[in-house]
C-alpha cells in the first residue's frame, strides 16, 4: 500500500486544495482546520511553503502510544483510526514525531487516512502517493 | 451562514472599545459581499459627516461560497470614499475570505475612532482591541512581520495594515492584505488611519460540518474541473495579468507617459514575458483557488556601497506595471520595481500613485507647476525623481503634497492642467484606453472602476463598429452580473466559469436554493442599492467631466469624439433613470 510524500515542495503555490479536500472527503467539514495535510509557510508569504504530512510511518509511534487500540499500524505505512475506540487522551500527538497530530475541537486526534485525495487534487503535482520504502 | 437561517454580522465600535454580533435572517436574499455590505452602508453610513469622520463605517463582507468554493477567494470593502466623497468599494483575496469565514462572520461592520494607535484581533471569540502604539509609524512590510510574530493563527489568519500613507491620511492609501494584495483602490487606507487603526487580523478557526456531501463534492469538483487546467485559466498562471502589456500596446490601448501615446517604446522590456523572464522567483494562490496568479518577482540590485547585491520579493501584476512603466515612461523591470518597493511600503495605491504622477510630470514640463512644488525632478523615465516624490506623497512636506495627497482630481483643480489630469469619475484611470467602451464603462461604474462593468472588453470584441444601444445594454448588465458575481464572492477571473447556472448549482448544493432569474434579480438589487446610497451622497451623472487628453489620444479602437461620449453619456443616463425607477 502506498502513503503520502511531499514530492516537490517548490511547485507549491500555497492554494490549500489539499487541505480542502481533506476536511471536505475525509473529514466531511468545510474548513481546512480539520483537515490532516498542513500547508504553511515558514514565516509569512514571502518565505517558501512546507507541507506537514503524516511520514507514514512502518512502526508507528503514535499507534504505539495509543492505549485503547483506536490507533493501529497500517499495512504499508501510517496508522488506521478507530473513532469508537478513542478515549480523547492526546497522548498521541505527543507521541508523533513529526508532530503532525492535531486535536479537532471535539478533542479527537486528526489523522491522516493514507487517502491519497490530497494528492489526487493538487494541481501542480507536489504531492503524490509512493510505496514506503521503510527505515 | 452555516450557524443558522440568518447571517452574522460582527459590529465594532472603536471609540468605545465594544464590539456585538447581530443575527441577520434578513440579509439572506442579498446572497453576501457587496450586497450585505451596500445595505449595512445604506444602515450605518453618516450622510452629513466628512468620509473621514470617525462615524463613517468600513464594512467587510464575504459570500456562500467564500472559503468552500474554487476562486472564491475575495473579501469586499465598502465605506465612503475620501478620494471621490461617494461609493467607496474595493476588493482584495489572498487569505482573508477564508478567515473571515472560519471566524464566523458574513459581514464586519467598523465605526468610530481608537483613543490611541489600535489594531484589531478578529476571531470566533469576537474582537480584541489591541494597543498600536509601537507599530505607528512602521512600513506596511514590517507592520506585517511583527503581526505575525504577535497574533496566533498561522495558516489561517489573515493580516491588513495601513502603511505610513493611511495614517497620514492621504486619499491615495490603500489596506495591504497579506503581503501581496491589497484593498488599493479608492482611499480605504485613509479610512483606517482616520480611525487609529493600524491593522485587522482575521484568524478563522471555526468548523462546519457538509450537511450534504455528495452534492456539494459533485459542484465543488465541477467547478473545480472547469478552472483545473483549461486554457481559459491558464492564461493567469503562466504570464499573469501582465500579459496585457503586449496585448494592449499592439492596439495602442496601453497608457503611454500620462497618455501622449497608446504605444509604449519600450512595452517588450517592461512586458510579462520580460517580467517573467528576468524576475519571475514563484506563483501563489489565494486560498483556495487552484489557478494561483500571484507573480512573485526578485527586484535584485546592487548594494548601495558596492558590497554584492541585496533582494525583496514583490508581486507583479498589469495594473502596477502599467501604471509605474509606461504612465511614467519606466522602461525597465529594475525602475518599475524601485518604484512599486516604497510605494508598497508606504501603503498607496499604485495605480493611483503613477496616474497622479504622469499629471506632475506633465504638469512641470508644461509649467503648471514647479520644482518649487514637486520638490524632486519629475521626468518620464527617470525612477529617481518618482521614488523620492512617492515618500512625499505618502508623508506631505509641503501644500502641493498635502493637495496631491486628496488625489488627482483635487490637485487639478488647484493647479490646473485638469484636460490632462486622468480621472475618470474623480477616480484615477485602469490602464485601458480601448475605447468607449472603457471610457464610458470606468465614468458610470458605480466605483468609477474598469471593473464595475467590463466596458474596456466590449471594446476589444466589438472594435469601433458597435451600436450605441448595445453598448449601454452591455454596460448595465454586466454591472448587474458582477454584483452577483462579487456578492458571492468569487474572483473576477472566474466569471466565465461562475456563470448564472453554475453559481446557482454551487448555490443549491449548499442549502441555498436559487436559480439564475433569482440571481439576476439580486444582482439589479444591489445595483439600487448602490446608487441609492451614491444618491444620499449627492452623486448624480450631471457633473460629468471627461479630460481632453481622452479625445486627442487616439484609442485601442479610434479616436473618440466627445460628441459621440456626450450621446452615449446621454443614453446611458436615460437607461439608468428606468432601471432605478426614477429620475437621474
Amino acid at each position: 500500500m502506498k502513503v503520502l510524500r511531499v514530492r516537490d515542495i517548490d511547485r507549491c503555490i500555497g492554494c490549500y486544495s489539499c487541505m480542502l479536500a481533506c476536511a471536505r472527503l475525509v473529514f466531511r467539514s468545510h474548513s481546512v482546520v480539520k483537515s490532516a495535510i498542513l500547508v504553511r509557510t515558514r514565516g509569512g508569504l514571502q518565505s517558501k511553503w512546507g507541507a506537514d504530512i503524516c511520514r507514514g510511518c512502518l512502526d508507528a509511534p503514535c499507534a504505539e502510544a495509543c492505549n485503547t487500540g483506536a490507533l493501529v499500524q497500517r499495512p504499508g505505512g501510517g496508522v488506521i483510526f478507530k473513532k469508537g475506540k478513542c478515549s480523547k487522551c492526546g497522548e498521541c500527538t505527543a507521541a508523533c514525531i513529526v508532530r503532525v497530530i492535531r486535536l479537532d475541537d471535539d478533542g479527537y486526534p486528526i489523522i491522516c487516512a493514507q487517502c491519497g485525495q490530497c494528492a489526487r487534487i493538487c494541481p501542480q503535482e507536489v504531492l503524490a502517493m509512493e510505496e514506503q520504502k521503510g527505515v | 451562514m452555516f450557524e443558522g437561517d440568518f447571517l452574522r454580522v460582527l459590529n465594532i465600535d472603536l471609540s468605545a472599545g465594544t464590539f456585538c454580533v447581530t443575527e441577520r435572517p434578513d440579509l439572506k436574499p442579498l446572497l453576501g459581499g457587496v450586497g450585505i455590505a451596500a445595505k449595512l452602508m445604506l444602515e450605518t453610513a453618516a450622510w452629513d459627516k466628512a468620509p473621514l469622520d470617525p462615524e463613517q463605517p468600513v464594512i467587510f463582507a464575504v459570500g456562500p461560497l467564500s472559503g468552500i468554493f474554487p476562486l472564491a477567494t475575495k473579501v469586499a470593502a465598502v465605506f465612503r470614499s475620501p478620494l471621490t466623497g461617494e461609493w467607496g468599494e474595493s476588493y482584495a483575496g489572498l487569505r482573508g475570505a477564508l478567515a473571515m469565514r472560519f471566524a464566523g462572520y458574513d459581514a464586519v461592520v467598523i465605526k468610530g475612532r481608537a483613543a490611541r494607535p489600535a489594531y484589531l484581533r478578529i476571531d470566533r471569540n469576537g474582537v480584541l482591541f489591541r494597543d498600536a502604539r509601537g507599530l505607528w509609524g512602521l512600513d506596511v512590510e514590517e507592520t506585517g512581520r511583527l503581526l505575525r510574530e504577535f497574533e496566533p493563527g498561522r495558516g489561517h489568519r489573515s493580516t491588513w495594515r495601513i502603511g505610513p500613507a493611511g495614517e497620514n491620511l492621504v486619499y491615495l492609501a490603500g489596506v495591504n492584505v497579506d503581503t501581496f494584495r491589497h484593498f488599493g483602490r479608492l482611499g480605504l487606507g485613509a479610512v483606517f488611519g482616520s480611525k487609529n487603526l493600524k491593522a485587522v487580523v482575521v484568524d478563522g478557526t471555526k468548523t462546519y460540518p457538509i450537511r450534504d456531501p455528495k452534492a456539494y463534492n459533485a459542484a465543488y469538483e465541477a467547478v473545480y474541473r472547469e478552472v483545473v487546467g483549461k486554457p481559459r485559466m491558464a492564461k493567469y498562471h503562466q504570464i499573469g495579468t501582465a500579459e496585457n502589456v503586449m496585448r494592449l500596446n499592439e492596439t495602442g490601448s496601453l497608457p503611454t507617459m500620462n497618455l501622449q501615446a497608446g504605444r509604449f517604446s519600450a512595452a517588450r522590456e517592461i512586458s510579462g514575458e520580460t517580467f517573467g523572464e528576468k524576475s519571475l522567483t514563484r506563483i501563489l494562490a489565494c486560498t483556495g483557488c487552484p489557478v494561483g496568479c500571484i507573480h512573485i518577482g526578485i527586484h535584485r540590485r546592487r548594494h548601495p556601497e558596492g558590497f554584492g547585491y541585496v533582494s525583496s520579493s514583490l508581486a507583479y501584476d498589469y495594473e502596477p506595471i502599467y501604471s509605474l512603466g509606461p504612465m511614467l515612461g519606466l522602461d525597465s523591470t529594475d525602475k518599475i520595481y524601485a518604484l512599486l518597493a516604497v510605494i508598497e511600503a508606504m501603503g498607496l495605491d499604485a495605480i493611483s500613485t503613477g496616474v497622479t504622477l504622469a499629471w506632475a510630470t506633465e504638469a512641470l514640463k508644461r509649467g503648471v507647476i514647479g520644482e518649487k512644488e514637486t520638490l524632486s525632478p519629475l521626468e518620464f523615465g527617470e525612477e529617481k525623481g518618482y521614488v523620492t516624490a512617492v515618500r512625499h506623497l505618502a508623508s506631505p512636506p509641503n501644500a502641493f503634497y498635502r493637495d496631491l495627497a486628496k488625489g488627482l482630481a483635487h490637485a487639478a483643480s488647484r493647479y490646473g492642467g485638469e484636460d490632462f489630469a486622468l480621472t475618470l469619475g474623480g477616480h484615477e484611470m485602469a490602464g485601458y484606453h480601448t475605447g468607449y467602451g472603457f471610457l464610458l464603462g470606468h465614468t458610470v461604474g458605480a466605483r468609477h472602476s474598469h471593473l464595475c462593468n467590463g466596458g474596456y472588453l466590449f471594446d476589444m470584441k466589438h472594435g469601433a463598429d458597435f451600436d450605441d444601444a448595445a453598448l449601454i445594454e452591455y454596460l448595465i448588465a454586466e454591472e448587474e452580473w458582477r454584483n452577483v458575481l462579487n456578492s458571492l464572492v468569487v474572483c473576477l477571473f472566474a466569471r466565465g466559469v461562475y456563470t448564472p447556472e453554475a453559481s446557482a448549482r454551487a448555490l443549491g448544493s449548499i442549502g441555498i436554493p436559487t436559480t439564475p432569474e433569482e440571481l439576476n434579480a439580486a444582482g439589479r438589487k444591489v445595483f439600487r442599492l448602490k446608487w441609492e446610497v451614491k444618491r444620499k451622497l449627492d452623486y448624480s451623472l450631471d457633473s460629468v467631466r471627461i479630460p481632453k487628453r481622452y479625445f486627442e489620444t487616439p484609442s485601442g479602437t479610434g479616436r473618440l469624439e466627445p460628441e459621440r461620449f456626450e450621446r452615449l453619456l446621454q443614453l446611458y443616463r436615460k437607461r439608468l433613470a428606468e432601471e432605478l425607477g426614477g429620475s437621474q
